[in-house]
């Protein structure tokens, strides 16, 4: 997968009409402070389309019950309704099969589930598992912790001062020891879109599983894992315009089945007692306990949603909204735009000589405008730049020209506040 | 919510030209502040004497709000009493959580500029970072540490 999927042609981008597709947004017609809501932190979190939320509306109001259980008509119509989301996640991403996702409550809770059921049972002191100065604190910390578990080792591979990362140098960290990899596709922070599938490539020719966090991409990117091959990738429903508090984790089915579970309770087993317990098949083994069930319905509806759109129209749109605003950021003096790399998402990482970025974003504010502003969770990239944090618009496919212009204007006002 | 009220000229020129800006040679408490969750770091240092602060300065790496608020609050209490600067520290901290009735005698004077504050809830800790740390640092013993700690926690003395 890479950037040759979002260069298409303008002309599929503009035979949609992308202001009635913003329209089924209601929360883009709020005023802030009397001024038209300007949402520009997608990167952090989308909205949701009214499709997705009357069907939250529809689950709450005509099938709940608890899945897997019962045999009343609630429970059946719920656990099918469930199944259905996971079967439109599988297709989304193209996965062989269904039992191959797995819900989990969001992309950390993805990565952790990897580092428990993965690393935990893989992983041996001495091994290394290799990770980028892109990840975000998300896929660093769980194997920061699993390495000091096992006395294994991290090794890190480098970025460049456009943002990108320095692919031969990952490529020189492989050794006898290299166990595993953790890599983000498109960087939450810069934007940066990552040549995963060399990476993956390389990680094989080394027998080194790969997992990645596609969290920023999935929303931008058409995601096909076994075209990439990856034996894990994440993402969460949240940044897809879907609900909070659910998200997947794709796995290679025979990776899945070796794998010791993460969480125990109900639904992840097969019988107990209290001598022993017999678990339950993927994906069961790994969903223990009652899902945010009305959260994944509605995760496969956003999924059908912008599938409608075409993630490929969704990407061509976005990139031309990323190069207007390049251009007209550029423009201003006194802006210098951290995260420069060829291959980028719509997110602008920015800061304003001599104006802290919270300071930017609580002027920006003022005009309606939500940006980013800190570390992005993302520290070794703000200290790859020697800087404490930056301010960072990142744009959706409902966004239009007219925000990136007031966009402009908002950090003029910063500047002549701070003047 | 108005933050042009905020951003009033005075707060700019603190964040401009900080007043008791740096380190002082003969301090003999210290504490250095830290906002884990948007990187601010403060570090004030002081001479304590008789319970008297006779100098402070302080330095660091933080948004205007922070800056503005730890340069106006050197001059505060700069020459006052450890009891002074605590009574500051707590009408300090009731200002800016919108609990003080800045109707009623107070000892804040042009401070009360940081009143707009208590509406913009995720910018209050930059406001009060440094009078925790002030807090802190007075708490502390006696002697200085260089050291910096990077630990997680808000705030951290030294000794």
């Amino acid at each position: 997968m890479n950037s040759t999927n979002i260069s298409l042609k303008p002309e599929i981008s503009s035979s949609l009409n992308w202001d009635r597709i913003r329209a089924d947004f209601p929360i883009l017609q709020l005023k802030i402070d009397g001024k038209p809501l300007i949402y520009l932190d997608n990167a952090a979190s989308s909205q949701m389309p009214q499709q997705v939320i009357d069907r939250l509306v529809r689950y709450q109001t005509t099938q709940h019950a608890n899945i897997n259980r019962a045999v009343h008509y609630l429970s059946e119509i719920a656990t099918l309704e469930y199944h259905n989301a996971r079967c439109k996640l599988q297709q989304f991403i193209n996965a062989r099969e269904d039992r191959e996702v797995i819900f989990t409550s969001g992309t950390t809770d993805s990565i952790n589930l990897v580092m428990h059921g993965y690393g935990r049972k893989f992983i041996k002191a001495d091994d290394e598992i290799i990770l980028t100065t892109l990840e975000h604190h998300s896929n660093i910390v769980p194997w920061q912790m699993l390495a000091e578990e096992k006395g294994a080792r991290i090794r890190v591979v480098p970025i460049n001062d456009k943002g990108e990362l320095e692919v031969d140098e990952y490529e020189k960290l492989f050794n006898e020891h290299t166990k595993f990899v953790g890599l983000i596709h498109v960087s939450n922070a810069l934007g940066t879109i990552n040549p995963i599938q060399r990476m993956i490539d390389f990680a094989h020719r080394h027998g080194v599983p790969v997992l990645i966090d596609g969290a920023q991409a999935a929303p931008h990117i058409p995601i096909d894992v076994q075209a990439l091959d990856c034996d894990f990738y994440a993402f969460s429903a949240h940044k897809l315009c879907g609900p909070t508090g659910v998200g997947i984790l794709y796995g290679k089915a025979t990776l899945l089945e070796a794998m010791q579970p993460f969480k125990g309770g109900g639904d992840m087993i097969a019988s107990v007692t209290f001598e022993k317990t017999a678990y339950n098949t993927i994906p069961h083994k790994f969903e223990a306990g009652t899902p945010p069930i009305a959260a994944a319905i509605g995760f496969g509806t956003a999924i059908e949603y912008l599938t409608d759109i075409g993630i490929e129209r969704i990407a061509a749109y976005e990139s031309g909204l990323l190069a207007y605003a390049t251009e007209c950021l550029s423009e201003i003096p006194g802006i210098k735009i951290i995260g420069t790399a060829a291959e980028k998402t719509a997110v602008i990482s920015f800061i304003i000589d001599g104006v802290h970025p919270h300071d930017v974003g609580t002027i920006l504010n003022q005009d309606g405008i939500a940006v980013r502003t800190g570390h992005h969770c993302a520290q070794p990239i703000m200290q790859r730049f020697n800087v404490p944090a930056t301010s960072r618009a990142s744009f959706a496919f409902y966004n239009k020209r007219t925000e990136v212009d007031a966009l402009v204007a908002g950090i003029k006002t910063v500047q002549k506040i701070f003047l | 919510m108005h933050t042009n009220s905020l951003y009033q000229e005075v707060i700019l020129d603190h964040n401009r030209k900080p007043r008791n800006y740096g380190k002082l040679d003969h301090a003999n408490h210290h504490a250095v502040g830290h906002n884990p969750l948007c990187g601010d770091r403060l570090d004030i240092s002081l001479q304590l004497d008789n319970d008297q602060i006779n100098n402070i300065a302080f330095q660091g790496e933080s948004c205007a709000i922070c800056k503005a608020s730890a340069s106006m609050m050197t001059t505060a209490v700069k020459g006052k009493s450890r009891a002074d600067a605590e009574t500051l520290i707590h009408e300090f901290r009731e200002l800016a959580t919108g609990k003080l009735d800045i109707s009623q005698p107070n000892h804040l004077g042009r401070l009360t500029v940081f009143s707009g504050i208590r509406d913009l809830p995720t910018r209050v800790k930059c406001a009060i970072l440094p009078w925790h740390t002030l807090h802190a640092a007075l708490n502390s013993l006696a002697s200085v540490s260089t050291e910096a700690d990077d630990s997680a926690q808000s705030m951290s003395n030294h000794s």
